[in-house]
């Protein structure tokens, strides 16, 4: 009985169309926002910031954005860590061609560059659906590892090719700490955050799931398939290109191509999966998950006492991963999201249970 | 039908000569009917005789190979069905085409498309015209949710309602477009006597109430007789009777080649 709408009639149109109409998800979402602000800078220590939290916050702006598209649209992409790519090189572009630009800006212009690469890629979505878009936005991958590792002006001539570059400094404030740089990505994520509710609750977010649900019916009502499609590869690789900048700046500080490599878009991928489709919170859980399982894995042997050595853990978690896809693909499309909201529909009942 | 002069307006549609082939299939040959405003027109005819391709070519899925459509007073060869969407042509599907993943609220609201105008700044902070349009609509939404009497299930994801009530909130999502022209792609089919008697009565009251013209397909003889001020028939992708259920009635061609098999 903690979690129940009886009673919370609501008596206005306005007050049901709220982000969180129940009361209960009012309270825990300033619960959540207490403990990421507040509990957790307090608690955690340097090493659980910088191997946990930050990547993870990365990681589940990224899968947000992803899930725009593939969750909410419909519209399979294999190009994430492209999209990341391009918001890392053009953020850093941006910065060390325009002087004194803010980074902030630098972080946001490499989103815009993701849009406009993400719109040109998005293209083929038209014709193509599927198995086939996947092949093609594979394409834009092979193509974005090959244009930053190949054409020098991108890395500005750096001789290896790896760039490296300045903790981020906006007016004067150096967020070099672990902590400071925590506290800056999750800013962005609940901003990111909060932008993703909006617009999958209004008319564009209508427009997507109409498209991916039933394209030929979505037309006759007056949506333009290519308005939808486009809008949700733009809204997705801005989401996905300013993670792309942060996971470069803030958290690798230093990079060489391979850091965007398909590896990175099938991550990216597998949360959204796991972590359920077409649901916000599914790519934070997602991320979350997918970041912390091989931490996990590692830590195993050694709790257990058991013997084991590093390349027996990294295929034992290739296994798990195959594993837990097929299941979620197979039993639970809906992801680590869709028990979150059973378990939240068991408690709204609790202690009755029917 | 005495009073239909006093009820029916000017043509609204009017569909000239119209054919259709897939490949070697002929669809539609050469079919030719007029729609006047605020009229029920029925489509009737065998399974394959080309009454959901006909609907098809009226609302721009399919262009014809030749002939030509005029809606309000407009001749054109071919458009795209968000134009035609745009012109207040709404329509429900043979099989149901509903957004399986969106709940029965969110599939009406999408209906409204076209009314909104929200930018894309706004919607993304959910302020200004964003907000107040998303409750402005969700009051007619709920006008629409209330008239079809599916208050108690508005929240539900329409995957889960059994067939019946899809087809309802079909009507409901293409009614939230406030068409002048609705085109209903047998709303009845599969449905029992109880559920098809509240269709009809929905249909009429949309007739009735908002002046729509409608133009619906319909196996049920007596759901098409009693509902349409005036009936097609097609065999083959020919038209082979046009007239008032009475007329369709006494026409010997039709019944030879479909009522007198079914009654
Ligand atoms: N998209 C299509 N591709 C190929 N053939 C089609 C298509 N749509 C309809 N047809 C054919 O056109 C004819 C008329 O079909 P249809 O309009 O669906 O008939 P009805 O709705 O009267 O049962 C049928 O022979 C059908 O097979
Ligand atoms: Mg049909």
């Amino acid at each position: 009985m903690f979690y129940r709408e009886a009673g919370q009639f609501k008596t206005s149109y306005k007050a049901d169309q709220a982000v969180f109409p129940i009361f209960q998800d009012k309270v825990f979402v300033a619960i959540w926002l207490l403990i990421g602000f507040v509990v957790i800078p307090m608690l955690a220590n340097e090493y659980v910031f910088r191997a946990i939290f930050i990547p993870v916050i990365i990681m589940a702006l990224a899968a947000i954005g992803l899930n725009l598209l593939v969750g909410y649209c419909g519209q399979v992409s294999l190009g994430s860590g492209a999209f990341m790519a391009v918001g890392a090189y053009a953020a850093y572009n941006f910065m060390i061609r325009i002087p004194d630009l803010n980074p902030l800006i630098c972080f946001l212009l490499g989103g815009l560059s993701a849009t406009v690469v993400g719109v040109i890629f998005g293209i083929p979505s038209l014709r193509i659906k599927g198995f086939y878009l996947a092949v093609a936005t594979l394409a834009l991958q092979f193509f974005t590892d090959w244009t930053f590792s190949r054409i020098d002006w991108f890395t500005n001539y750096t001789p290896s090719g790896s760039i490296a570059v300045q903790p981020v400094a906006v007016w004067g404030f150096v967020f070099d700490s672990p902590i400071r740089k925590y506290l800056l990505c999750l800013t962005v994520l609940v901003i990111f955050t909060i932008i993703a509710k909006n617009l999958v609750r209004g008319r564009i977010g209508r427009a997507w799931m109409a498209t991916r649900d039933m394209d030929v019916a979505a037309e006759i009502i007056g949506i333009r398939p290519i308005f939808a499609k486009l809008s949700a590869f733009a809204v997705s690789s801005f989401f996905i290109g300013v993670a792309g900048a942060l996971w470069a700046f803030v958290h690798l500080g230093s990079w060489e191509p391979l850091a965007f490599d398909i590896n990175l878009s099938f991550s990216i991928l597998f949360m959204v999966i796991i972590g359920g489709l077409g649901s916000i919170v599914g790519g934070m859980l997602g991320a979350a998950f997918i970041t912390l399982l091989p931490l996990f894995l590692n830590q195993l042997p050694i709790w257990l006492g058991i013997n084991m050595s590093t390349a027996m853990v990294s295929h034992l978690e290739y296994m798990i991963f195959g594993a837990l896809i097929i299941f979620f693909l197979a039993v639970e499309p809906l992801g680590l999201a869709r028990i979150w909201q059973i378990t939240k529909e068991k408690l709204r009942l609790w202690p009755f249970p029917h | 039908m005495n009073d239909n002069d006093r009820k029916l307006g000017p043509t609204l549609l009017k569909a000239d000569n119209i054919s259709l082939a897939f490949g070697g299939v002929k669809a539609l040959t050469d079919i030719s009917f007029e729609v006047k405003e605020r009229e029920v027109l029925a489509i009737i005819g065998p399974n394959g005789a080309g009454k959901s391709s006909m609907l098809n070519v009226i609302n721009g899925v399919y262009h014809p190979n030749a002939g030509s459509v005029t809606y309000k007073g407009t001749v054109r060869q071919q458009m795209k069905p968000h134009e035609a969407a745009k012109q207040g042509i709404a329509r429900t599907f043979q099989n149901i085409a509903l957004f399986k993943g969106m709940s029965v609220l969110d599939n009406i609201m999408t209906g409204r498309t076209l009314k909104m105008s929200a930018g894309f700044l706004a919607q993304c902070l959910y302020v200004g015209r964003a907000r107040n349009e998303e409750i402005e609509h969700r009051k007619k939404v709920e006008e629409i949710i209330d008239f079809l009497q599916i208050q108690s299930i508005r929240k539900t994801p329409v995957g889960r309602l059994p067939y019946g009530l899809q087809k309802r909130v079909e009507l409901g999502r293409a009614l939230a477009a406030e068409p002048t022209l609705l085109l209903l792609d047998e709303p009845m089919a599969g449905m029992n006597i109880e559920e098809k008697e509240d269709m009809s009565r929905f249909i009429l009251d949309v007739n009735d109430e908002f002046g729509t013209t409608i133009v619906l397909i319909e196996h049920d003889m007596g759901v098409v007789m009693d509902l349409s001020d005036r009936i097609v028939v097609l065999d083959y992708g020919k038209k082979i009777g046009d007239g008032t259920p009475a007329e369709i009635r006494n026409n010997k061609e039709v019944i030879d080649a479909y009522l007198g098999v079914s009654d």
